[in-house]
């Protein structure tokens, strides 16, 4: 079986690659265009630490074949911080400690810029079910959760 | 394993009947491709359903909608008009998976991966929903409740694609409501749903219902008896208690991990109930 030729827009850059048709859209993040900042849990959707936006939807890229992402507009955890100056999100999750092994934290971090793009003032609860398929294993959700708020509050220059 | 990406109706359907393997229709994805992943399932052909026009769109018909099958959960939250109109629908399709699956997973999805707790279905059984079936032969329309006939099991012939479901004009004085129990607030699979419509007339007595039950059998069902239960009464209390035991009554579950078979039941006429209450009320504001 012929491989397929798969062009799309990761970050704000045309890619390509080659994929077989069972590849996932995760696979081939990482193994084509070495973006390992995504990161594989479970491969089944239940984790989130797969997650990146499919033209601005947030997805879990273990559950996509790479053949359906042709055309599209990939945006992954590479594309969160501006060169060294990380993203709002990122420094807070550094200040309020929310994170320890760091597995589940590029999704974490990709699932909450996603719902401060809809949601510039989420309440906790709106955070809290927003990220609910995303699991953390240290059980680092309240430290999660405050980072996610004041960044948002940061963002919006309260 | 081939894959395919047709965008029109009548190809999808073409591919899907001549091959002679596996074959399967790729809508969001969320279940398939973990049941390729786990080998419960190992297709030769995938047909990405996502490209015919169709089967991705929310219109406005006869009074009505009808709803593409390949509709994700977000985009049936974000319609402006639909949740107003079937918010039972609406709430049971968003209570699928996470903000993630949610970015993927569709009804037709929902209805056609054959699981008998699949939260959409009695909503839409509730809602008196149609499917829209292309295939080889033609379209045909037939009641959502008669697509799925048991676990992984579906009344569709070789070749057959849920297209879209209709939503019939929501008659006056009609509410409707899915509630699910799950062990946890997020993230599970029901122990039972339930979905409830019911239309009242001016003067508030209960005129037609119709309720269905998720997971409390090897299929999504029509309880007609709990409907009789409703009509010809303003819900009282004697009503929903004739209610909640026409819905425990239908019960025919299994134990599992999720839940044993007498709490099913039990659960079953308290979330009837409860659904009830709810469609009552949406039933009096319009």
């Amino acid at each position: 079986m012929a491989k397929h030729h798969v062009t799309a827009t990761v970050n704000g850059d045309a890619v390509e690659f080659l994929c077989d048709t069972q590849e996932t859209l995760l696979d081939c993040l990482r193994d084509q265009l070495g973006l390992t900042g995504t990161k594989e849990g479970c491969s089944t959707g239940d984790c989130g630490a797969c997650s990146v936006t499919v033209n601005g939807r947030l997805v879990c890229s273990c559950l996509m074949l790479a053949v359906e992402a042709g055309g599209t507009s990939i945006g992954t955890i590479e594309g969160i911080a501006r060169g060294n100056e990380l993203h709002p999100l990122q420094r807070k999750f550094i200040e309020h400690a929310a994170l320890q092994c760091g597995i589940c934290t590029p999704g974490f971090l990709v699932a909450a810029k996603s719902l401060l793009e809809k949601e510039p003032n989420p309440s906790e609860t709106q955070v809290r079910f927003w990220l609910a398929g995303n699991l953390c294993r240290c059980t680092g959700y309240d430290k999660i959760v405050r980072a996610v708020l004041d960044a948002a509050a940061e963002m919006r220059g309260a | 394993m081939r894959y395919e990406a047709p965008n029109s109706l009548d190809q999808a359907v073409a591919l899907l009947a001549h091959e002679p393997g596996e074959a399967r229709a790729l809508a969001g994805g969320t279940d398939l491709l973990v049941q390729m992943r786990t080998d419960l399932i190992d297709p030769v052909l995938v047909v990405d359903i996502k490209g015919i026009a169709e089967l991705r769109q929310i219109t406005e018909e006869a009074g009505g909608f009808r709803v593409g099958a390949a509709v994700t959960g977000a985009e049936l939250k974000e319609h402006p008009k639909l949740k107003s109109v079937w918010p039972g629908i609406v709430e049971a399709a968003n209570l699928i998976g996470s903000t993630q699956i949610q970015g993927r997973a569709t009804m037709g999805g929902n209805l056609c991966n054959g699981s008998p707790a699949a939260d959409s279905v009695p909503a839409l059984i509730a809602a008196g929903a149609k499917a829209s079936i292309a295939g080889p032969k033609g379209r045909r329309e037939v009641p959502v409740e008669d697509v799925m006939i048991g676990p992984r099991k579906l009344s569709l012939a070789k070749g057959e694609i849920v297209a879209s479901f209709l939503l019939r004009p929501r008659p006056a004085h009609t509410g409707d409501a899915y509630l699910r129990f799950i062990p946890r607030t997020e993230m599970d699979i029901a122990v039972v749903g339930c979905g409830v419509c019911l239309t009242l007339d001016g003067r508030g007595k209960c005129t037609a219902a119709r309720v269905s039950l998720g997971a409390v059998a090897d299929r999504p069902l029509l309880v007609a008896p709990a409907a009789h239960a409703l009509i010809g009464t303003p819900l009282d209390e004697a009503a929903l208690q004739k209610l909640a035991a026409a819905a425990s009554a239908a019960c025919r579950p299994i134990d599992d991990k999720r839940g044993t078979k007498d709490y099913r039941i039990k659960v079953a006429g308290v979330l009837a109930r409860r659904a009830a209450l709810i469609a009552l009320e949406r039933a009096r504001k319009v």
